[in-house]
């Protein structure tokens, strides 16, 4: 007992290690929890690869800064990344899914497009593991019943909903109101979902314009002249595209040679907000409108979660992929925070119960359903401006003033 | 019918015959090395993606135009084409077909994979000015890139036709492809006839990729639609027949143009594919292919 007690040059030093440690800034005893073990193995599921390689890469930049904001906001976590290629392939994205459960993945997290995140739910909900979708918004993601899945994006008929009440705002604060109106939409699953969505419910919304016709395409499309030809054909007043990142860049390359100028608003699809878009379209991309789930500017976290992507892509715009991505890893740390285990139950159940507050995207406290779907995320009008994405609508977020109708192909205002 | 719904089918099919005058010369490469050696290029449409590749980097790194990079980037391929069958494919001439399949299959993949890795898998592209613009002519408007593309590989076919027609070695060319035996026994050297014969092909279809770029996006896994496009355009215009290969290009193009109009945009490939069933049934031999004599 009396030498226990003792006091020794050696106890000393101990002492003073743990008292210095204690008394140490909070960076520094975050910083080492940083470099202590992750808490949870997460597999990213991501088209790294084949036609949405971008926006996959995109995604990953979120995931890529998310250790580095949770020590800012001083979160006790460490997540364990992995990244999986699911090449844009349905069949390629199960496989990946297996490989990573395989790996002792505690959580997934994907994958950007619904035929993908479908057949990784499958997998997901056969093994047992929590997946959090990231991005994807057919319905049927949360309508099939899984137990093993929340998504914090809004489905299909969520960005629908989300659109035509956009769009009134738009008419409203621009005094334009278009009287027909033609869609041109990609046919994958998030197509065929919007697509289906907005004939479901277009009737109920009282929209002042008819949709003259609906031109859908091939996924792999390499050209759109055709398509383009078709839809100014029907002398529309107003195009709704719901595209992709690179057929969105053909089709408005094609709209310029073919001298078409319609007004033209994205309902809720990805491409035109697009930071490759903006950099390759140049003076053609400007005054492109979206409605679009987006960061909430005036969101401390996004403060920061902007900070560390700045420095860690300079050259990469912040946007809507790397948002939710960044979301889907603070849902998977809060989870694991709340759980305090990596066993799949004990997670799911945390994920069930979540409720964050504090959080990047536009909207309310991210909370789940009884199916898993975050119903509190809003949309926001965005428009291209001086080669950047600005929130334009609504009044309490803008950044910029819309611009509506979008200035003539020719239009000097274009530069 | 209206008048809006004429302006757009006569749009379409200018469309068409546009973009078929670059599948055209894209599938003359194939037909003509098909025509002369008998053997079929499985790896044709990744060695269009070179070519692809080769007029993005010039324009990348040099801004050099692929209109300007082109002459280059074929003469590069004629020599890698030139060496591709000394080395490679002369030994496979008169071995079974399924090994020549089997060959050039892996040297399609082989192609491929390289891409990938050198290159990574994003889509790349060029930014042309001209890629935005387009000429009136009356009524219609004509896209500037593809009326460029047009006019330059309807060149390359017409002094295609001269060199075989017109040079000593372009009719000597032909002259092994009619009677191989014949050539032979008249002292032509056929091994070095093969040789440019296939870099001819070659050359053909690195200036079908530089064409090709200022149309759409290239990316390693484009290869093998365009493999695809240039068998069922050689098919449908008979194999081996220079003049079969443009007809074919156009009709592809302009049927692709028309289905798309008529039909549901998504399906138009559809009709490539039910073109080439209806010419397999009634004239196997494609539009101006000869009969094989069994």
């Amino acid at each position: 007992m009396t030498d226990r007690n003792r006091f020794t040059r050696r106890g000393l030093g101990r002492a003073a290690v743990g008292a210095a440690l204690l008394g140490a800034p909070l960076p520094l005893r975050f910083a080492s929890a940083q470099s202590a073990p992750a808490n949870l193995k997460v597999g990213l599921l991501l088209p790294m690869s084949g036609a949405q390689a971008l926006i996959g890469q995109a995604c990953k930049r979120g995931a890529d800064i998310a250790n580095d904001v949770f020590a800012e906001l001083k979160l006790p976590v460490k997540l364990d990344i992995v990244t999986y290629d699911t090449e844009t392939k349905p069949d390629v994205a199960r496989t990946q899914a297996e490989k990573a459960v395989e790996a002792g993945c505690n959580a997934l997290v994907g994958a950007f497009d619904s035929g993908q995140t479908i057949a990784i739910a499958q997998v997901a909900e056969q093994k047992g593991v929590p997946l959090i979708v990231n991005i994807a918004a057919a319905p049927p993601i949360t309508e099939s019943g899984y137990k093993f899945i929340v998504r914090n994006f809004p489905t299909a008929p969520m960005l629908l909903t989300s659109a035509f009440e956009m769009q009134k705002e738009i008419f409203k604060a621009s005094g334009v109101t278009p009287k027909t109106a033609v869609l041109l939409s990609i046919n994958d699953t998030f197509g065929s979902a919007m697509m289906g969505g907005i004939k479901a419910m277009f009737p109920k919304f009282d929209m002042p314009y008819q949709i003259v016709e609906t031109i859908s395409y091939d996924a792999a499309a390499k050209d759109l002249s055709v398509e383009v030809a078709k839809a100014k054909a029907t002398k529309a007043d107003m195009l709704m595209p719901i595209c992709r990142l690179n057929d969105a860049k053909l089709m408005v390359q094609e709209m310029v040679k073919q001298r078409w100028e319609p007004m033209m608003i994205n309902p809720g699809t990805p491409g035109m907000y697009e930071e490759d878009f903006i950099k390759t379209m140049g003076k053609y991309g400007e005054y492109t409108v979206s409605i679009q789930p987006w960061l909430n500017p005036k969101s401390p976290m996004t403060v920061i979660v902007d900070k560390y992507h700045g420095a860690k892509f300079p050259k990469d715009q912040i946007d809507i992929d790397a948002g939710f991505t960044f979301e889907a890893m603070l849902i998977a740390a809060h989870a694991w925070l709340d759980a305090k285990s990596t066993k799949p139950d004990a997670l799911m159940d945390a994920l069930r119960k979540t409720k964050i507050d504090d959080h990047v995207m536009v909207g309310g406290p991210i909370q789940f359903d009884a199916k898993g779907q975050n119903v509190n995320i809003k949309g926001a009008v965005l428009q291209n401006l001086q080669r950047k994405v600005q929130v334009v609508l609504p009044a309490d977020a803008a950044e910029a003033k819309l611009v509506f109708p979008q200035p003539g192909w020719g239009d000097k205002r274009r530069t | 019918m209206t008048a809006d719904f004429l302006l757009a089918l006569s749009q379409a099919i200018t469309k068409g015959l546009l973009t078929g005058m670059v599948y055209g010369l894209m599938a003359l490469g194939l037909s003509v090395i098909f025509g002369v050696m008998r053997v079929v290029n499985f790896a044709h449409g990744e060695m269009m993606m070179i070519g692809m590749y080769l007029a993005w980097a010039a324009f990348d790194a040099l801004q050099i135009s692929p209109m300007l990079s082109l002459p280059l980037i074929a003469l590069l391929f004629f020599g890698a084409g030139y060496l591709l069958q000394r080395s490679l494919i002369q030994p496979f001439i008169n071995r079974p077909e399924h090994q020549q399949f089997l060959l050039l299959l892996a040297v399609a993949t082989l192609i491929a994979n390289g891409c990938l890795a050198i290159a990574g898998p994003d889509s790349r592209t060029i930014q042309l000015d001209s890629q935005f613009d387009s000429y009136e002519l009356g009524p219609l408007v004509l896209d500037a890139v593809r009326v460029h593309a047009a006019v330059v590989a309807l060149l390359i076919a017409a002094l295609l036709w001269l060199f075989f027609t017109h040079t000593r070695t372009g009719k000597a060319i032909r002259a092994a492809a009619d009677n191989h035996m014949g050539a032979l026994v008249v002292g032509l050297d056929v091994r070095r006839l093969y040789a440019v014969t296939f870099g001819i092909g070659a050359a053909c279809v690195g200036a079908a990729g530089a064409l090709m770029i200022t149309v759409i996006p290239v990316t390693p896994f484009l290869a093998g639609d365009y493999t695809l496009l240039a068998f069922v355009i050689v098919i449908v215009g008979g194999l081996g027949s220079m003049t079969g290969a443009l007809l074919g290009g156009l009709l592809i193009g302009v049927s692709e143009a028309v289905a798309g109009l008529l039909g549901d945009p998504a399906l138009k490939s559809m009709f490539s594919f039910g073109l080439l069933i209806v010419v397999l049934l009634l004239r196997p031999q494609g539009l101006l292919g000869r009969k094989e004599q069994r």
